[in-house]
């Protein structure tokens, strides 16, 4: 097993034939992803040849879908393409949709994120601006890199890329479930929480690795959420400490406002829910370690 | 795409501006920067105004930036005091010279923002206006009502009459609230804000609201489609290297350490920043000196661009490169880091600043043996995130 994406998904790209989108989808299809195809109305009914890799291309995602059993679809649209083409994704009701573009603008981002609780939440959203997922030797949809770790015990999920693939290298001789690189944005679809969740229910994960950084009270919620509902031991990290008041730090959502959204009432908060939290990355590596030997 | 950019926070006479473009009721007014201005300002005006400093703080009434001038002459004289001044570590740039208001009856407070807990917007609404929100927030949160506005259905005047109602808001004006809260809604919509707000609406003799102050913030994400929106950025405030980060399109904060930094990702940055002070605790008490995040891409172009604002802060004393290659190799990123060096040396830059490296992940030993063989005199290299830190911060505290 693995959280939201095994070897049995079937996994789409909406805005495979442009240039991020070929660059990644190469990559996903050479760490074993299973791609059945690609949207781009204008390009419907041709393929794309990824060394030596036939991928059909279709007019939307619903037909996408009905032609190939697609139930994942990851997106590399720009930014001013984002908001229709997730919503063409909730409208398809494809069970997951990875929103790998980054600058998205909140009020669109707030758009179809309304769209899909309106419509029962049928899609689940990562992102926007986010890596996307992999579960090692199963599939990889986003941009993580494969050749980082191995298949493993290990849950991981994250606000930041590179300390996703960060994390992932100090503890690569462990390996990993699911690690789910969830984005920075001040609204993003799958939180903390719901990959907690999930990781708590996944039979093939011992340990979670969870990492937050400055901004809203994600973290914060995270922490109510572990006390109650989970039992697996969680490990944790936030980064940007020594972050100063009111400077936005890189990712929209990470910036300190007055008393809110500081590193440190993350970790108390997280401290106070059980959760051992690490200074910097290699101190949360060796916390891991630990909690995994038990 | 440039990064970093987030939020962009406009001066009252800006948020005026908008309100105004989208039907919100506001009085009359310009901007100047110049006491002798305000003389035809006021004339324009009718011959007396308000003179208000235009700074991005609260409290500017108490500490003196908001007069009332009768005459022109007054106004010259107003704005005499006022430009230079200092609110709470602001300088006064500009004033708006404003119409005077109508006597004013009662003060209400409105706003629409985004609520990042529960992943909506919000519209906030009180009878108690005038004075700090956070303050009515906190001690009298009965007054403050808060509605959850569905992004995809927005404000309609049905809505709005439900959250004028939910604020108790006196029968009399609740119509013409209603009214504002959905042209403040148009304003927060088509403008891609991230808040927007009246503080105080005032009801005035003649029984209309107005907005007589107010805060607007963009989101810079939305650029694409706000063309506008860039003219609006107070490009006189930024620090100097800032403004030259953000003119070669880097993610770039100035910090008031000695170790600047460079590295790829903003979460990897962040914790960059923490390890590096963690690691002066035992050094003099160095700090980092900027946030700078060179994205994915991480070209010697832009390493090059990095390391001259980075060598170009006096304060800096030791630069730590921190890179995790990701989808970036570790060679491109070396070969990066020996072309910028040339480039810079090439274009007759002093680099006289130590360089600590790091590089891990994909080709990370090709990454390097590339450093290793380029023996730059100024570049170190070390293998650990933390190893790094404790060198830069040592190299930073000599």
């Amino acid at each position: 097993m693995a959280i939201f994406l095994t070897k049995d998904s079937k996994v789409i790209v909406q805005g495979m034939t442009g240039s991020e989108g070929q660059k990644h989808t190469k990559r996903m299809l050479a760490s074993g992803t299973n791609i059945v195809g690609g949207v781009n109305p204008r390009k419907a009914g041709t393929t794309v040849d990824f060394d030596g890799t036939e991928v059909p291309v279709f007019g939307s995602v619903k037909d996408a879908m009905e032609k190939t059993g697609a139930d994942v679809t990851v997106i590399f649209v720009p930014e001013k393409f984002t908001k229709d083409a997730v919503v063409e994704a909730i409208e398809a009701e494809i069970e997951l949709a990875v929103v790998i573009t980054e600058g998205v603008a909140v009020h669109d981002t707030a758009s179809f994120w309304a769209l899909a609780q309106a419509k029962g939440n049928k899609t689940r959203i990562i992102g926007p601006n986010c890596p996307g997922l992999i579960s090692p030797g199963q599939s990889n949809a986003g941009i993580i890199p494969a050749d980082i770790t191995k298949p493993g015990r290990i849950g991981l999920v994250s606000k930041s890329g590179t300390l996703t693939y960060q994390m992932m290298y100090e503890l690569r001789d462990l390996g990993f479930s699911s690690c789910v690189g969830i984005g920075g944005d001040p609204i993003i679809g799958t939180t903390h929480i719901d990959a907690l969740k999930a990781f708590q229910d996944d039979p093939d994960t011992d340990l979670i690795v969870m990492i937050g950084e400055i901004g809203g009270d994600a973290e914060e919620r995270a922490a109510d959420f572990i006390k109650e509902h989970v039992t697996k031991p969680v490990v944790g990290y936030v980064a940007g400490f020594t972050a100063p008041e009111g400077k936005t730090m890189g990712h929209a959502g990470a910036i300190v406002s007055g008393s809110s959204g500081t590193a440190q009432a993350k970790k108390e908060a997280l401290e106070a829910a059980g959760v051992k939290v690490g200074k910097t990355p290699s101190e949360t590596a060796r916390l891991a370690r630990a909690a995994l030997a038990g | 795409m440039e990064k970093g950019r987030t939020r962009v926070d406009l001066f009252e006479y800006q948020a005026r501006d908008l309100f105004a473009k989208h039907g919100v009721p506001v009085l009359a007014g310009e901007v100047i920067d110049t006491p002798e201005a305000a003389r035809a300002a006021t004339e324009r005006l009718g011959g007396k105004s308000v003179v208000k400093a235009q700074v991005k703080v609260g409290g500017r009434g108490k500490a003196g930036g908001v007069k009332l001038a009768a005459t022109p002459d007054e106004a010259v004289a107003r704005a005499t005091d006022i430009l230079g001044m200092d609110i709470k570590g602001h300088t006064v740039h500009k004033v708006m010279i404003a119409e005077t208001a109508p006597e004013i009856l009662e003060e209400y407070y409105v706003s629409y923002l985004l609520d990042r807990t529960n992943r909506t917007f919000l519209a906030m609404a009180s009878v108690a206006g005038g004075m700090d929100i956070e303050e009515v927030a906190a001690t009298t949160p009965e007054k403050l009502a808060k509605v959850p506005v569905d992004a995809n259905e927005g404000v309609t005047i049905e809505k709005a009459r439900e959250i004028v109602a939910q604020a108790k808001f006196p029968a009399e004006v609740a119509e013409k609230v209603a009214e504002v809260m959905v042209t403040l809604w148009k304003t927060f919509v088509a403008e891609d804000a991230l808040l927007v707000e009246v503080n105080p609406l005032a009801k005035v003799a003649n029984g209309d609201v107005i907005a007589l102050d107010g805060k607007v913030s963009l989101d810079a994400n939305a650029e694409f489609r706000q063309p506008e929106h860039e003219a609006l950025e107070d490009k006189a405030a930024a620090d100097p290297l800032e403004a030259a980060a953000k003119a070669k399109g880097l993610n770039y904060v100035k910090l008031d350490g000695q170790v600047g930094i460079i590295g790829n990702g903003a979460g990897l940055v962040m914790s960059t920043l923490d390890v590096v002070a963690y690691a002066g605790e035992n050094h003099g008490g160095v700090k980092p000196a900027n946030f700078l995040d060179i994205g994915g891409g991480a070209s010697a172009e832009v390493m090059a661009n990095g390391l001259e604002i980075i060598l170009g802060d006096a304060d800096v004393k030791s630069v730590f490169v921190n890179v995790f290659g990701g989808i970036t190799a570790c060679d491109a990123v070396a070969n990066g880091i020996v072309q910028a060096l040339a480039l810079l040396e090439s274009k007759g830059e002093k680099v006289e600043k130590p360089l600590v490296v790091r590089l891990d992940g994909n080709n990370a030993e090709l990454g390097r043996q590339i450093l290793t063989d380029a023996n730059h005199p100024l570049v170190q290299q070390v293998d650990t995130m933390d190893g790094a830190a404790e060198r830069a911060a040592e190299l930073a505290a000599k």
